[in-house]
Formats: structure tokens, C-alpha cells, sequence
């Protein structure tokens, strides 16, 4: 029955999409730029595209804040302007190594990167989601403020909230940092709900969500970045000389520093893999959801029975996709946070064995 | 490739929102949060605790009572054995002061009846002189009537008496 059902709805998705796709292909008859749509919808933007309908955008435009190179100042104004072109000197480089960001002419008319500190559309999603992250905490927090938590216990959403908090600390920071996890118990904590909420925004197809903020390297490279200062900062005398006077034979330290440089190249890979593990995932995913997706239009000039047929497969694929991606949001907190701990565990190793 | 070179602005705005979203959720969210959870585990715990410390010490009340009841039952065992032996003693002082008490009454009927052995004899002898004498003034009355025995009788008396003196001196 349930299964029979679950078909039902598949085919009246799929049917939803034929006609359209059938006149749109009539309509224009362009082909489809791959690149420009999967690049499109994962790289960050100066606004926050909604939709298109008959070749017109709808996307919010957003502020942009450029502080000139040339010695011209600090200009803000809204990225509409940008669409037209050049505005205020800026414009966004069409090309070249700039491609997509805005630039300003040089004296010799060379295409040169401002400072840029335009809220994009990455900067909005991190705003909306982080808000949104602490809307969540500081409202479950609020119970515990308001009810002895040793009397009664939460239920509805402080108590989903409690349970995820206490997975956390108790299947990751407790078992990975070892005694004194209390410390790093809030960062690691943040930077599990952090990514988790900005990894399930991404997969939300529309506005405030799908912005591919996790799967943005700047964003993992400073979540790596707080781990790296995180561990290196609050390691213990006995990890410094793990990694400076390692436990192994003289020769392999003196006269050539083998281990040493192996054990501080180490210092730098734990958080680079951090990086790009979440990074890589993320975008990843985004992609294999944009290719499954990008099937109902690449089939679209082949005829209504192999697009409606490819068609209910895209669905189906997408739907997958997307269960998975929700799996691998998890997936992906769950690890940069155990792995974090695992780092700071690793910093701070209690006693020498010797 | 723009996908893969981080963008500077992001890279400030992401470590200013990540900043703060870290500084109040660190300040104010998870350790509220935590220490809560952690505070009614630890209640639960000494609940649990504090239930099987209960059950611990009704069993042992089980076996203080049984332990209570034998000690009675000793107690009494030992008390009535106390009373029995007190009881026997008891008896046998009695006995023995009976028996002391009959024997100091028999030595003194006894020492009575030696005394008035004494005196009945002495008045026995003291009669039997009074007789002798009466017998003897009787006897001599009649002898001295007679003519005949009197100087006899007064010369032996004489000599008798006289021998005893002389035997004296």
C-alpha cells in the first residue's frame, strides 16, 4: 500500500516537471551551460539568486563593501548596481583569475582585487544560520535557566536538543579529549551544531537555505583554523616534546631532524585534512544532487518519453541524494568534531611513558 | 580555480560569525546545557545510590531482628539457667542454715538438758544426803536409845575421826 503510494508520488513529481520542461525547451532552445550551473549553484556569489522565470533573475541583492586598492576608498553600495556593469569603478571580472569576484582597473588597466568585505551571499547564509543556531541553543538553554533540570526532565525540542547535546559530549569530547574535556566541551560542541546546521541549510533547496556554506573552503579553513590554535595553543610540555623530542632512536633526530620535521608537517596535515574532508564532502554532495537533478534538463530535447522516463529515475536519485546528504551532513559534523577531539586528546597526553 | 583559493572576505566574516556565535553559545548555551544534564546524572546516581544503600540496610534490619530475637532467646535461656541455679542455691543455703539452726538448737536443748541433768542430780544427791541424814538420825536415834551399841558406836566414831587427823597432820 505505502509502497504503491510512495510510486504514486513519485510519478505526480515527475509529471510536474514534463510540461515545463517541454515548453521551456520549445521556448528557448538553448543548451544547457553544465559548468555554469553546477559552479553557479556551489560558488559564492555577490547575491543571493532565487529563481528565473522567462529569462528574468529574481535574487536579492546584497551589500557590497570594497575598499579600493588604487587609493579611491572604501566604497558600499548594493551588488544590483554590479548587473548593469561597472559601478563606482568596480565590476565583476567576466574572466581571468578574478573570474566572478569584483575588480577594479588598475593604473596600466590590469584587473585588480580590492579588499572585499561584501556580505555575499555565503556571508548572509552564515548569518541567518548562525542565528538560527543560536536561537536553538540559547532557547534550550532558556529551559534549563527556567526548570530544575534535576527534577524534571525536557521534552519536545529542548529535549532533541539535549539528547544531541549529550551524544556529543558523551560519545565524542568525553571519550576523545580525555579528563579535563569540560574545557574544550563548548567549543567542540559549537563546531558540531555550527556545521551541522550549515551543512542541512545547504540542502535545503531554497532561501534562507542552499547556500553551500560548509562546502565553502574559506568557511573549513577557519573551522580548521580553531581547532589547529585550539590544540597547539593548549597542548601540554609533553606534546611539545612528542613532537620535538620524539621517543625513538637518537639518529632519526640528530644530526638530521627526521622526526621533528615529520611529527610538525603533522601539526599542519591534521587540520588540512580537516579542511578538506569537510569541504570536499559537502561540495561534493551538492554536486551529485545539482548532476542527478541537471538529468531532467539535459534530457529535456530527447523526447517526452526518454525525459519523462529519465525523469522519474532523477527523482528517485534525488530523493536518494538527498536522504543521503542529510546522512553525510551528520556524517561530517559527527567527524571534523570527534576528530577535533581527537587532536586536542592527542595534545594533551598525561603522563610520559618512560 | 575560485572553488578552491579562500576568499579573504569570507575568510573575515566567517572568523568574526564563528567568533561570536562561539563566544555566546560558550558563554551563555552549551555549559547551562551540560552542567544541567550533568547535574541530574548525578542525582539520578545518588538516587540509585541511595535506594540500594535503603534495600542494604532493610536486609540488614532483617538480620539485626533475627540476630535481636536469638539474643533474646539466649538471654532468657541464660536468665532462666541464672534463676534455676539461684533457685538450687538458694535451697541449699536454706538447707544449710536449717540444718545449722537445728544443730544449735540441739546443742542447746542439748546443753538444757545437761544442766538440768546437773541440778536434778545435785537435788537427787542433795535429797539422797537429806535422807541419809534423816536415815542416820533415824538409825542413831534407835542405836542411842539402845545401851548397848551407843559407846560402840561413839568410840569407832571417835577413833575414825581421830585417825583422819592424824593421817591429816
Amino acid at each position: 500500500m505505502s509502497r504503491k503510494f510512495l510510486i504514486f508520488i513519485v510519478f505526480c513529481l515527475a509529471g510536474l516537471f514534463c510540461p515545463v520542461i517541454q515548453s521551456g525547451a520549445k521556448d528557448l532552445e538553448v543548451e544547457l551551460d553544465m559548468d555554469e550551473y553546477l559552479y553557479g549553484h556551489v560558488r559564492d556569489a555577490y547575491d543571493w539568486h532565487i529563481t528565473t522565470i522567462k529569462g528574468h533573475h529574481i535574487s536579492i541583492p546584497l551589500p557590497v563593501i570594497v575598499i579600493s586598492k588604487t587609493g579611491r576608498g572604501a566604497h558600499i553600495f548594493s551588488s544590483k548596481h554590479l548587473e548593469e556593469g561597472e559601478y563606482e569603478g568596480f565590476s565583476i571580472a567576466t574572466s581571468g583569475k578574478y573570474e566572478n569576484k569584483i575588480v577594479e582597473k588598475g593604473p596600466d588597466g590590469a584587473e585588480i582585487r580590492p579588499w572585499d568585505f561584501s556580505i555575499t551571499k555565503n556571508v548572509l547564509g552564515l548569518m541567518i544560520n548562525s542565528a538560527l543556531l543560536l536561537f536553538i541553543i540559547l532557547g534550550t538553554a532558556r529551559w534549563y535557566r527556567k526548570h530544575d533540570a534535576a527534577e524534571e526532565a525536557p521534552t519536545g525540542g529542548t529535549g532533541i536538543m539535549e539528547m544531541m547535546v549529550t551524544m556529543v559530549e558523551d560519545d565524542i569530547i568525553k571519550d576523545c579529549v580525555g579528563e579535563d574535556y569540560k574545557k574544550y566541551s563548548p567549543y567542540l560542541l559549537t563546531a558540531f551544531f555550527f556545521i551541522f546546521i550549515n551543512n542541512l541549510m545547504g540542502i535545503v533547496p531554497f532561501f534562507p537555505g542552499g547556500a553551500n556554506i560548509t562546502g565553502n573552503i574559506a568557511v573549513t579553513l577557519v573551522l580548521a583554523l580553531f581547532t589547529f590554535f585550539t590544540v597547539n595553543l593548549f597542548g601540554n610540555k609533553h606534546y611539545w616534546k612528542e613532537i620535538l623530542w620524539p621517543d625513538v632512536p637518537t639518529w632519526l633526530k640528530v644530526p638530521l631532524p627526521l622526526m621533528p620535521a615529520i611529527e610538525i608537517i603533522g601539526m599542519f596535515t591534521k587540520p588540512f585534512s580537516l579542511m578538506v574532508r569537510l569541504f570536499a564532502n559537502i561540495l561534493a554532495g551538492h554536486f551529485m544532487i545539482l548532476g542527478v537533478i541537471a538529468v531532467i534538463f539535459l534530457t529535456a530535447k530527447m523526447g517526452a518519453a526518454v525525459n519523462g522516463g529519465l525523469t522519474v529515475v532523477a527523482v528517485v536519485l534525488g530523493v536518494f541524494m538527498d536522504c543521503l546528504e542529510l546522512l553525510v551532513a551528520f556524517i561530517q559534523a559527527y567527524v571534523f568534531t570527534m576528530l577535533s577531539a581527537v587532536f586536542i586528546g592527542l595534545s594533551r597526553p598525561k603522563t610520559e611513558t618512560d | 580555480m575560485s572553488l578552491i583559493t579562500p576568499d579573504f572576505g569570507l575568510l573575515v566574516w566567517m572568523t568574526l560569525i564563528f567568533g561570536i556565535v562561539f563566544f555566546v553559545l560558550a558563554k551563555w548555551g552549551f555549559p547551562m546545557i551540560t552542567d544541567s544534564v550533568q547535574k541530574r546524572a548525578d542525582r539520578i546516581n545518588e538516587s540509585i545510590k541511595k535506594a540500594k544503600e535503603a534495600e542494604e540496610s532493610l536486609r540488614n534490619l532483617a538480620s539485626e531482628q533475627d540476630a535481636i530475637v536469638e539474643k533474646a532467646r539466649k538471654e532468657q535461656a541464660k536468665i532462666m539457667k541464672e534463676a534455676a541455679a539461684s533457685r538450687d542455691a538458694l535451697i541449699e543455703q536454706a538447707k544449710v542454715q536449717a540444718r545449722d539452726e537445728a544443730a544449735k538448737i540441739i546443742d542447746q536443748a542439748r546443753t538444757q538438758i545437761a544442766a538440768e541433768k546437773e541440778s536434778a542430780l545435785r537435788d537427787v544427791r542433795k535429797e539422797v544426803a537429806m535422807l541419809s541424814v534423816a536415815v542416820a538420825e533415824k538409825v542413831m536415834r534407835k542405836d542411842l536409845a539402845q545401851d548397848s551399841g551407843r559407846d560402840e558406836l561413839l568410840r569407832r566414831l571417835v577413833d575414825e575421826i581421830a585417825s583422819s587427823r592424824e593421817q591429816k597432820n
